[in-house]
């Protein structure tokens, strides 16, 4: 508690810092598992195709993933970022196929006979009833990736993971607990918000009481 | 109108087509009730009206129209869409579900919004106490009237119901079949209604279209299909208290001998009821005969248990009370 009351200026930059390589991570990780959870839901054989390279890329732990990436990479931000999105793509590319899955096809079909195209079919309908699921998955990736941020300080990423492995290894007891407690109440946060986000737009939809 | 020409869907590698080969002319402004067991291809026939399943052959006319070369996303928006679940989106108010078709085919707000409360009054709920409200908070009834108002949004001239009503309670879905039966009648749609339930398709249908094994067995109105089934097939799938069924079509009004004078101390029956509800008093009262009354002063006519029994017999009919119409296919 000293440390961190003392060095709150220290602490604040790398919440902030941490913060920020979760943001970027998150908008890239979206910005790829979108596109190809839609394409994933609508073919059966790339479906699979994509669920065994992401769930290879989940099974291997984060720290050896980081590990692996070094000699291609190098340290730093950039290689941090790569192995943070790698390492969450699965959970989040799967949530968008299941969500996209999961409209009732009773609606589908009646979006069909009634002369939806197929964009505006996914843009009017399929978008809006899945976002709940999708929103879940945002929700569980940005956990993740928080945590896993965490072990990227290990090869250069910065953030609050910084001052837990400089707290070991200048066996400083306090910082290790700010950047630990730090790291924890972000999720926390994190989860939380956008839980209740998750439960409002579920009411939106229609599909939950 | 639509008329099918020819047309048949064969899956790859099934044994025998879903469809084989169906012939079929419902005029401008009647409903055909497509009815049969289930798998005998009358959904897979529905959806190909608006292609939701492309035939394999065969031509479809949709209002003069030939729906295997239009566009099928253009095509479905001019064709109303009802199906058992209602699929109505649960995302967006009733309001919302009602303007689907106009806004895809660009409308303005205040045409669209006008159109919807005049489509809700007409399915008989009230815009201002209906029009913010989602679908989960309607009963099944409610629900499918929104589905009805949703598919005659646009004004299609052609509407197609795949079991509209299964999914509603019984007491519900009789006074749903009227009152839709009544509104598809004013506004002179043209109507394919399928239907695994044979009162629903005698009750809404003009015609009854009877379907097995993908193949079209019988097109005629209800009363004919009931007095004489095309084979053994249809009088069994059509039930052996057909003959029953068969006088809930016709009223006691049009079967009396008007004029005649009933006999001293007859039970009456009022002129609008169903021949079933006249038979059922002549069999409870015990009386061979039934003054048919309107309400006037005198009794229309007389109702004999004899009149009854030929015409459920199919008898040439005496009175007229049937008349005799040429083969609809």
């Amino acid at each position: 508690m000293v440390w961190a009351i003392e060095n709150g200026d220290v602490l604040l930059e790398a919440t902030l810092q941490h913060l920020a390589l979760v943001g970027q991570a998150l908008a890239i990780s979206l910005a790829i598992a979108l596109p190809l959870g839609i394409l994933a839901a609508r073919r059966p054989r790339l479906h699979g195709v994509v669920m065994a390279l992401a769930g290879a890329l989940y099974t291997v732990p984060a720290l050896a993933l980081f590990a692996l990436l070094v000699p291609l990479m190098g340290l730093g931000q950039g290689p941090a970022l790569v192995a943070i999105v790698s390492y969450s793509l699965l959970v989040l590319t799967r949530n968008v196929a299941v969500a996209l899955r999961e409209v009732p096809a009773d609606i589908l079909d009646a979006a069909d006979g009634m002369g939806f195209s197929r964009g505006r079919r996914l843009l009017r309908v399929e978008l809006p009833l899945a976002a709940p699921v999708i929103l879940a998955g945002i929700r569980l990736t940005a956990v993740l990736q928080i945590s896993v941020a965490t072990v990227a300080a290990f090869i250069g990423a910065g953030g609050l993971g910084d001052l837990i492995f400089q707290g070991i290894t200048q066996d400083h007891g306090d910082k290790v607990v700010a950047g630990a407690v730090a790291a924890s109440l972000l999720a926390v946060a994190a989860d939380e918000s956008l839980r209740r986000l998750e439960t409002r737009l579920r009411l939106a939809t229609g599909l939950a009481g | 109108m639509i008329r099918l020409e020819g047309v048949g869907k064969h899956y790859p590698g099934a044994a025998r087509p879903a469809v084989d080969g169906i012939d079929l002319l419902i005029e401008e402004g009647r409903t055909c009730a497509l009815i049969g067991p289930s798998g005998c291809g009358k959904t897979t026939t529905l959806r190909m009206v608006n292609r939701l399943i492309e035939p394999s052959s065969g031509r479809i006319v949709v209002a003069g129209r030939d729906v295997t070369a239009a566009d099928p996303v253009k095509l479905r928006r001019g064709i109303g869409y009802v199906i058992q679940g209602t699929g109505l989106f649960p995302h967006l108010s009733v309001a919302g579900n009602v303007a689907t078709v106009p806004r895809l085919l660009g409308w303005d707000r205040a045409r669209i919004a006008a159109r919807v409360d005049a489509m809700l009054g007409l399915v008989g709920l009230d815009p201002a106490l209906f029009r913010d409200r989602r679908p989960a908070s309607l009963s099944g009834g409610q629900r499918q009237r929104v589905g009805v108002a949703r598919a005659l949004a646009a004004d299609p001239p052609v509407l197609l119901m795949d079991e509209p009503f299964a999914a509603v309670d019984p007491l519900e879905r009789g006074r749903l079949q009227r009152e839709i039966t009544e509104i598809l009648r004013r506004l002179r749609k043209t109507v394919i209604l399928v239907t695994h339930d044979l009162d629903e398709a005698i009750r809404m249908g003009d015609t009854v279209a009877v379907m097995r094994d993908g193949r079209l067995v019988q097109h005629d109105r209800p009363d004919q299909v009931l007095a004489a089934p095309a084979d053994a097939f249809v009088a069994e799938f059509l039930g052996s208290d057909r003959a029953l069924r068969r006088l809930t079509l016709l009223t006691a009004a049009a079967a009396c001998r008007s004029g005649e004078r009933p006999p001293e101390g007859a039970p009456e029956v009022p002129a609008e009821a169903s021949l079933q509800v006249a038979l059922s008093i002549l069999l409870g009262s015990g009386a061979e005969a039934l003054a048919v009354v309107d309400g006037g002063p005198r009794p229309v006519g007389t109702l004999s248990l004899a009149a009854i029994r030929a015409l459920a017999a199919g008898l040439p009919d005496p009175s007229g009370a049937v008349a005799r119409s040429p083969p609809l296919v």
